[in-house]
């Protein structure tokens, strides 16, 4: 847009840019407001009035809340932190992992800043301001309500934790197996252009149409009499295999599979096929091309497919809340029950606590994998 | 790559979608044609209470489950033909309401409810979500490159948010005195309710959906728009074209294969709409198709759920999803043909 023909002018440019404005206010402000309905007493955080809203009088009233000096202190840790993030951490990285373990490097490093974070921010932090907010006068006043006792009932006495535990254990499986059964395929789909291939990304093409609530009522019938028709097989000790999140793992790798054979195999085909065609001339058959050739370039393309297969198994509602039962319960279904069950608003505030807690780690991983997001949602399109 | 190369690649795969996916939709088939029941048995049963001079004695008829020797409940399964079809369509009661009170008294049978909110919904939001996404799209365009970043972060933000989660989070700035509930109120200056009648509720689920996918929409245009020729723009300009209608004869052409795509991937995921009416607590006033299903699926008091019910819903709901998927094949296959 560089050319003059196409300069615009300036009323143009203001409009898209306030617009632009507009739609970022849109955007964020349903996760952020709920973010700050997290931190205060029901009656604030119900309040019609936005300010009470923000400010969270009640909330001060109570004896929670943060002065001048808090925020000043909280944003200075959170600046530093940003900064070993972002500057010194890759130079240690640089210099102590070796060659070929860097993503351990950063593994470990960035384990060990975000352990120092919260023992910093959530211990050391508020200890030291006890100490000096007396001494500062009108900056050591509370200003704003704020308080955390929500969080604390949702993942201490609710057992948020446990629900946490089995969403982590249903996403890792998912994106592992899909993965690796995924990848697998899409470079068999990629690299054989044969009718067959042709069928089978049809087929899948279909199944990704289907209603999941479909697949789901195929399921439950033979889940909930598993014990009886494996018993022939397994003997005695046959699964019951209604509630059991690795039945959930095998289903929403299946479902996730039409889109993830599909995502790979436009990645593959973006890699020349010269190059597993060069190793198998120096006499590697097409499973050994695949680990040599293949594999140490592939990275991108299957973290960007991982993503996705994340969203799906972290997101779902209605697979995890029929098929499993109440210890098994994720995160989602977990939420929803809360939402529907309470009454009380301190109850509902709690269920925004929930929902805040677990929008969290969605927003970092945007912060993180924004490139590889914007990247996995344009491959489809643009390949057609 | 020989067969056997190529099944030892795709074959997991393939294993996993035919157990998973095709299977369980062949069993759905069938079970829409059968019911599963407890077999009754009728037995006399006398009660007798003390009374005076003489007990009191009823004999009543009552149906118990038979139970095996384990003390289970023997249950039989039987063909029942369409049966399961016309108790989800009640054609019947449908067709006499229409005779009587017109189309809208279809909206008291659940699976016309349904139904239309699902299309209604589905038809609404597409243009909405094509529209705003190209305008987003153009605006990213527009902004300078310092705050492309930042921006494309937040725009991110709703899209990928839990979709219980996101429609939940719309849901408390409404409920109740709300924040946004207030600011409408404090417009109208009138009393305001969201959620004590359909179609406010339906216009919230509509512009949550927006929402929600605009974004991906926007990203997708955005793409798109790197890759306008800018020599044909820049001609556009010489040969005297407006703002607008170098819009409508250059950009919008470019992009017409991602408006096919993301009409296509909107119409499929719309027609799906579900987590919405779990968020919004909506089940009430506006029901969708696949809700009507899990409705089916979820036990209800006594511990039963309707498995013959919601296979044959389920079944009813494909029909929708095979005529959306057949121009969606029908160009891949083009595609294809055009690729050799």
């Amino acid at each position: 847009m560089s050319s003059r023909a196409l300069r615009q002018p300036l009323g143009l440019k203001l409009t898209s840019a306030s617009f632009l404005a507009l739609w970022c206010i849109v955007a964020a402000f349903p996760i952020f407001w709920i973010t700050v309905m997290s931190f205060k007493s029901p009656v604030d955080a119900f309040s019609s009035n936005a300010l009470n809203v923000v400010f969270g009088p009640h909330t001060r009233d109570t004896g929670h809340g943060i002065s001048i000096l808090d925020i000043l202190l909280g944003i200075a840790v959170i600046w530093i932190t940003a900064r070993i993030m972002t500057k010194t951490l890759p130079g240690m990285i640089a210099s102590y992992a070796p060659g070929g373990q860097k993503w351990a490097g950063w593994v470990i490093g960035v384990l060990v800043v975000a352990i120092g974070f919260l023992v910093t921010f959530f211990a050391i932090l508020p200890a030291i301001l006890d100490v000096l907010n007396p001494w500062f006068g009108p900056l050591g006043r509370d200003i704003i309500g704020l308080t955390t006792e929500h969080y604390k009932t949702v993942w201490v006495d609710r057992g948020f934790s446990n629900n946490f535990k089995n969403s982590m254990i249903v996403t890792t499986g998912v994106v592992t197996i899909s993965l690796t059964v995924g990848t697998l395929a899409g470079y068999g789909l990629a690299r054989s252009g044969s009718g067959l291939a042709f069928a089978i990304l049809i087929i899948a093409l279909v199944f990704r149409a289907l209603p999941h609530s479909v697949l789901v009522a195929g399921y439950l019938p033979v889940f909930i009499s598993s014990s009886e028709w494996l018993a022939p097989i397994l003997g005695e000790n046959a699964p019951t295999l209604y509630g059991k999140p690795f039945a959930v793992i095998a289903v929403l790798v299946a479902i996730n599979q039409p889109f993830t054979i599909w995502m790979l195999r436009s990645f593959f085909q973006s890699i020349p096929a010269e190059l597993d065609e060069a190793a198998r001339v120096d006499g590697c058959n097409h499973f050994q091309a695949f680990r040599r050739v293949i594999m140490p370039v592939m990275w991108p393309g299957v973290i960007t497919t991982g993503l996705f297969s994340f969203l799906l198994g972290y997101n779902d509602f209605l697979v995890t809340s029929l098929l499993l039962d109440a210890q098994n319960q994720t995160m989602v279904p977990a939420i929803a029950g809360m939402f529907s069950r309470e009454t009380t608003t301190t109850d509902q505030v709690v269920a925004v606590a929930a929902a805040v807690s677990i929008t969290a780690p969605l927003f970092f991983l945007v912060m993180v994998f924004q490139r590889q997001i914007v990247s996995g949602l344009t491959a489809g399109a643009v390949k057609g | 790559m020989n067969f056997k190369t190529f099944a030892a690649f795709v074959g997991p795969s393939v294993f996993m979608m035919l157990l998973f996916i095709a299977f369980p939709l062949a069993s759905v088939l069938k079970q829409s044609f059968y019911v599963t029941q407890p077999i009754y048995d009728t037995v006399e049963v006398e009660t007798c209470s003390p009374g005076f001079p003489d007990q009191i004695c009823v004999t009543e008829q009552k149906s118990v489950p038979q139970l095996d020797e384990d003390g289970k409940i023997v249950e039989i399964t039987t063909f029942v033909g369409l049966q399961s079809y016309r108790n989800v369509l009640e054609l019947e009661r449908a067709w006499n309401a229409v005779k009587t009170d017109g189309l809208m008294a279809l909206q008291s049978i659940d699976f016309w409810k349904a139904l239309r909110f699902t299309l209604t919904f589905t038809l609404i939001t597409l243009p909405l979500v094509l529209g705003f996404g190209l305008g987003i799209a153009l605006m990213i365009n527009n902004a300078s490159l310092a705050i492309k970043g930042p921006v494309i972060f937040i725009s991110l933000l709703p899209f990928i948010i839990t979709p219980v989660i996101g429609a939940l989070s719309i849901n408390w700035l409404f409920r109740g005195d709300g924040i946004l509930t207030a600011l409408i109120e404090w417009y109208l200056q009138r009393d305001v309710s969201m959620f004590a009648q359909a179609w406010t509720i339906e216009v919230l689920i509509m512009l949550y959906r927006v929402w929600h996918v605009a974004p991906f929409a926007a990203i997708v245009f955005y793409a798109g728009l790197q890759t306008v020729n800018s020599d044909a723009l820049e001609s556009a300009v010489i040969d005297g074209a407006s703002r607008w209608q170098r819009m409508k004869y250059v950009v919008i052409p470019h992009l017409t294969p991602l408006i096919i795509f993301i009409s296509m991937i909107h119409l499929m995921d719309a027609y799906r709409v579900f987590e919405e009416i779990v968020g919004f607590s909506s089940q009430g006033y506006v029901i969708s198709l696949q809700w009507l299903t899990y409705d089916f699926l979820v036990p209800d008091q006594a511990g039963n759920r309707s498995i013959s019910r919601a296979s044959a819903s389920a079944m009813l709901t494909m029909i929708g999803i095979a005529a959306l998927l057949v121009p969606l094949l029908r160009r891949t296959w083009q595609d294809h043909k055009g690729d050799h």
